[in-house]
């Protein structure tokens, strides 16, 4: 029992460093048509940038208390800003070109880790997380680690906040209208670009500070996580339905919590094998993923 | 501007308009005047280019050209910014988000800061809107869909509203539902209408544009063409005597009055334009 309890929260806790990867990836593609494969980079600097500031190079951020909050948050801040900068300077002028774009977007992918590994090393770096989260608690008999909670707590309220901001304000709802029908959006007198823009700053956003928590979760960074979450990250939207934040949040939980137990109950890495054939499966039974729609 | 150049010149004035789409030449040339009131019609047979005219002017597919709105050369304007000068549009597959509510559907056509959506003339056309405002677009029906579509384009007081076929497909009790719509909204803003029921185009449009494989065919008042056997069979594929029976009555034709029992003016049954090429005409015009 104990072990099945470990598992579960381990893999709600992979889902939820899926999820925030997979929602702003599954935005951008349903609004904007993009495979950001870029994607993963932007959680990689994001995990660079708290590791960076928590490790005392950021006056005030730190390690514990409120500078890990700092540090996080200038993870977080960095990332969204990479996001910005990367749809403005790279995918902007490419929209008349989709396949230049993809490539431009592997590039970066590529080229990130490439650059944080010159800088930094290859090797993974310890990621100084707070005293306080790096214990464990007693569920069910079994000794849960803190780190595990916060990530899923952050991913609950990344879900909440995505979705107060699609169904309630105009950005979200020219968002909603835009993965539906995006030239009809600017033919009724809307600037769908900044819509663009917009949605890059919050799939960066959620995916950096990913990597932050994300950093916390595995205890260390390295240059070629953000490029490992992401395929897993891109499992989630297919299988979520493109431009789905609740059903990349259901496949999200279903994906971290399949590679947990199959990973434990068979052999190390048919986890990642059954993930795949899941996909496949759903892939068949439902073409559409498991929502179909935004929501 | 002055009033004189108010009087003169049109309020959308089209010329050399040209699209390519895929390597294909669709328009070639499109010449086309909306006047500062009224119903100016847009017609031709299936694949003239009538749709894509109205897409080239409003810059959903890249055109080359000249379109000027209001006086100002809107030819490399993007979409957004030219529809903000005042143009509503309804587009030919009605362009409702089908997982969005009605009211989300009328909210996302509000222009923040150009002045207050005009709810009330909307709700009082379409109360029916008002009802279903909650309701999903993707479950309402083709003619209350038609209705958001052109609900859309009257809530922000446009200089001009371009209806796509806003017709087609619908019941007949509906059709005469829109067609009144749209001669309210006439009397106010001119409105360029894209349309296959010669009898609708008959009722509501005081000059008309003729196209045919991407080009004008013809300028003139909407009356005259249709009066125009000759001209109408062959720029629209449809015999003149039958385009006025389902017209009703011609003021300029006597010996073609409508007889007793005839489609009615709004019926979707009426006369649509002919996908058939003109110099092949179906056996009943054969004696026409």
């Amino acid at each position: 029992m104990a072990t099945v309890v470990l598992l579960a929260v381990t893999g709600l806790g992979l889902g939820a460093l899926y999820f925030l990867v997979a929602s702003g990836l599954s935005l951008i593609f349903g609004l904007m048509d993009v495979l950001n494969f870029a994607h993963g980079a932007l959680l990689s600097i994001g995990a660079y940038g708290s590791w960076w500031a928590a490790s005392g190079h950021l006056p005030g951020a730190g390690s514990s208390g409120a500078g890990f909050v700092l540090a996080v948050a200038f993870g977080t801040a960095v990332g969204t800003l990479a996001a910005v900068l990367l749809e403005l300077v790279l995918i902007r002028p490419l929209y008349e070109r989709p396949r230049e774009q993809v490539l431009a977007t592997v590039g970066v992918g590529l080229a990130v880790p490439a650059l944080l590994s010159a800088i930094w090393g290859s090797d993974a770096r310890t990621f100084p997380g707070p005293h306080a989260l790096s214990g464990t608690f007693g569920l069910l008999g079994a000794r849960i680690p803190v780190n595990r909670l916060v990530l899923v707590g952050a991913a609950l309220v990344v879900l909440v906040a995505l979705r107060l901001f699609l169904g309630r304000t105009r950005h979200g709802l020219v968002v909603r209208a835009g993965v539906e029908d995006r030239a009809m959006v600017t033919a009724l007198g809307i600037d769908v670009r900044r819509a663009f823009t917009l949605v890059f700053a919050i799939g960066g956003a959620a995916a950096a500070l990913g990597g932050a928590l994300g950093g916390l979760y595995y205890g260390s960074v390295d240059p070629g996580q953000g490029t490992s979450l992401l395929i897993f990250a891109f499992v989630v939207v297919v299988m979520g339905g493109m431009g789905s934040v609740a059903g990349a949040a259901l496949a999200a939980v279903g994906v971290g919590l399949v590679q947990q137990f199959a990973n434990y109950y068979t052999a190390s890495g048919l986890g990642d094998l059954a993930v795949v054939v899941l996909l496949a499966v759903l892939l068949l039974l439902r073409p559409s993923g498991l929502t179909g729609r935004l929501a | 501007m002055t009033a004189h150049t108010e009087a003169t010149e049109p309020l959308l004035c089209v010329r050399d308009l040209r699209v390519v789409l895929g390597g294909r030449h669709i328009l070639h040339g499109v010449d086309l005047d909306v006047a500062p009131a009224g119903v100016t019609a847009l017609l031709g047979r299936n694949g003239a280019g009538k749709t894509t005219t109205v897409r080239g002017v409003l810059g959903l597919v890249p055109r080359s050209g000249s379109v000027r709105f209001g006086g100002e050369e809107t030819v490399r304007t993007a979409t957004h910014a030219l529809v903000r000068r005042g143009i509503g549009y309804a587009p030919e597959d009605r362009g409702v988000f089908a997982g969005l509510t009605v009211a989300e559907n009328l909210r996302l056509a509000e222009r923040p800061g150009a002045g207050t959506p005009d709810y009330p003339l909307v709700h009082e056309l379409f109360p029916e809107l008002k009802a279903r405002a909650r309701q999903l677009a993707g479950t309402l029906s083709g003619g209350q869909q038609q209705m958001v579509a052109i609900g859309r384009t009257l809530l922000n007081g446009n200089r001009l509203i371009i209806a796509d076929e806003p017709t087609k497909g619908l019941a007949p009790r509906v059709v005469t539902e829109v067609a009144q719509v749209l001669e309210r909204a006439a009397e106010a803003v001119p409105v360029l209408l894209v349309e296959q029921n010669l009898a609708l185009v008959r009722r509501l449009a005081t000059s008309c544009v003729v196209l045919a494989d991407g080009r004008t065919a013809h300028r003139g008042p909407a009356a005259e063409l249709l009066a125009d056997a000759d001209a109408t069979r062959r720029l629209l594929g449809v015999g003149s005597a039958e385009a006025l029976r389902t017209a009703g009555a011609a003021p300029t034709a006597g010996s073609a009055r409508p007889a007793a029992g005839s489609p009615r003016p709004d019926s979707p049954e009426g006369t649509t334009v002919s996908p058939r090429p003109a110099d092949s005409p179906a056996p009943e015009e054969a004696d026409a």
